[in-house]
């Protein structure tokens, strides 16, 4: 016990770094994977186009090897050097954001067409359909996937060791082996399934709060 | 009023109707009857500005209605077959969203307003209940107030009895009536040729009276 309050602190500061991940990907993709929802079912072919390629390559290739390419690759092609924690968040927000995109298309195209021609016949703008009558919709219909994926990037915020950057995962790895034992995983493995809970937690409650229509 | 002149719509080789002239005054009732497939519900897309027309001309109180299918505005109001209706609002949002956000009415006035449609057509208690609690025929006099609501010149009706049962369908030959009383300029597309000559003034049998045949 007394050890584990020992490490404790280290545990907790690393934990910072994985919330602060977490969070910015969070307010980062989502809105960003909403307008690329958009652009994948665009008329304008072109963009339609380098979007469907952007979201295979973002969900084709490892995370962690987009992490690195964006730290080093960038910077070893003479494009930008950017900050650990910059590379990180921007990369996992963009990587999240393809993976969004997908989900959203998916509950775009469960809106029956009659809302849209309901909508039409109103007189709303586009713009309007989508933001009065179409996206609170599909909030509803997608909120359990983006749980899952929320659940997915609270552990995927580790990846970010990768590039030094000091997270509740890597915390634990440096006191495991400097100490030699197995307590800080143990930890670890108990702060992240708190997070997960709370995570958990707050998207029922959000289910339950948009369960007011069918 | 309503007048359709030489409207025709193609799809591929296939001619839906062609040379269609028709008149609507105003206050009018006019039902569209055919059987199921002749392309009545076409008509009336086209007619809403959802679907373009290949030729003709929809002047609907001498202003010239957008056929395109690109038509900015509310002027022909729609009650759908499946009524359309927004799942997410309630009774009240549904028919008080649109002038709010196409007329930039104020919310008060708008749910005022709403509120006295939605009491004329027998609403009161349905105002803040979402139509998953509604009946088929409350729905549908939902999706009327929700037309009204932003003063149409025509109200458009897409098979307005079928999932009705026979009291609704009484209902709405009464709301018909009623809104046929206020000076409303009505069009019904049905196949149910009872209803349609118990409510309309005048009936136009498309399986008749367009022309379908060779090419445009």
């Amino acid at each position: 016990m007394d050890y584990m309050m020992q490490i404790l602190p280290s545990l907790l500061n690393g934990l910072k770094m994985t919330i602060g991940v977490f969070v910015l990907t969070l307010i980062g993709s989502v809105p960003l994977g909403m307008l690329i929802s958009l652009a994948l079912r665009s008329d304008i072919y072109l963009l339609k186009w380098v979007m469907n390629a952007y979201v295979w390559v973002m969900r084709g290739t490892p995370l962690l090897l987009q992490i690195v390419f964006v730290y080093y690759g960038l910077s070893l092609a003479n494009i930008m050097t950017l900050p650990r924690f910059e590379a990180a968040v921007i990369t996992f927000i963009l990587n999240y954001a393809a993976y969004f995109a997908e989900i959203f298309r998916g509950g775009i195209q469960s809106i029956p067409q009659g809302q849209y021609d309901g909508a039409q016949v109103l007189g709303l703008s586009k713009f309007q359909t989508m933001w009065k009558i179409i996206f609170p919709q599909v909030t509803k219909i997608v909120m359990p996937s983006v749980g899952n994926e929320v659940v997915n990037l609270v552990k995927d915020s580790s990846l970010v060791y990768v590039i030094g950057l000091g997270d509740l995962m890597r915390a634990g790895n440096i006191a495991a082996s400097r100490d030699v034992t197995l307590v800080p995983y143990l930890l670890v493995g108990l702060i992240y399934l708190i997070l997960i809970a709370l995570a958990t937690l707050i998207q029922r409650r959000m289910e339950k709060k948009m369960n007011f229509y069918r | 009023m309503l007048e359709i002149k030489n409207l025709a719509k193609v799809f591929g080789e296939r001619v839906i109707f062609k040379e269609m002239d028709l008149t609507i005054n105003d206050g009018e009732v006019l039902s569209i009857v055919g059987p199921s497939g002749i392309g009545k519900t076409t008509f009336l897309r086209i007619l809403a500005g959802l679907l373009p027309a290949d030729q003709g001309e929809l002047i609907l109180d001498n202003e010239s209605l957008d056929i395109t299918g690109n038509r900015q505005g509310a002027q022909v109001g729609v009650i759908f077959q499946d009524f359309n209706l927004f799942p997410h609002y309630t009774v009240k949002q549904n028919v008080a969203l649109a002038p709010q956000l196409v007329k930039k009415v104020a919310k008060k006035e708008a749910e005022k307003e709403a509120e006295e449609l939605l009491k004329n057509l027998g609403l009161v208690e349905q105002m803040n209940q979402y139509p998953f609690q509604l009946s088929g025929g409350q729905k549908q006099r939902v999706a009327i107030a929700r037309a009204l609501a932003m003063k149409p010149g025509i109200l458009a009706y897409d098979e307005p009895t079928s999932g009705l049962d026979a009291e609704s369908t009484k209902r709405v030959i009464k709301v018909i009536q009623q809104l046929k009383t206020q000076g409303v300029t009505q069009l019904i597309v049905t196949h149910d040729l009872p209803f349609a000559q118990a409510v309309a003034d005048q009936t136009f049998d498309f399986g008749v009276d367009v022309d379908r045949g060779g090419s445009l």
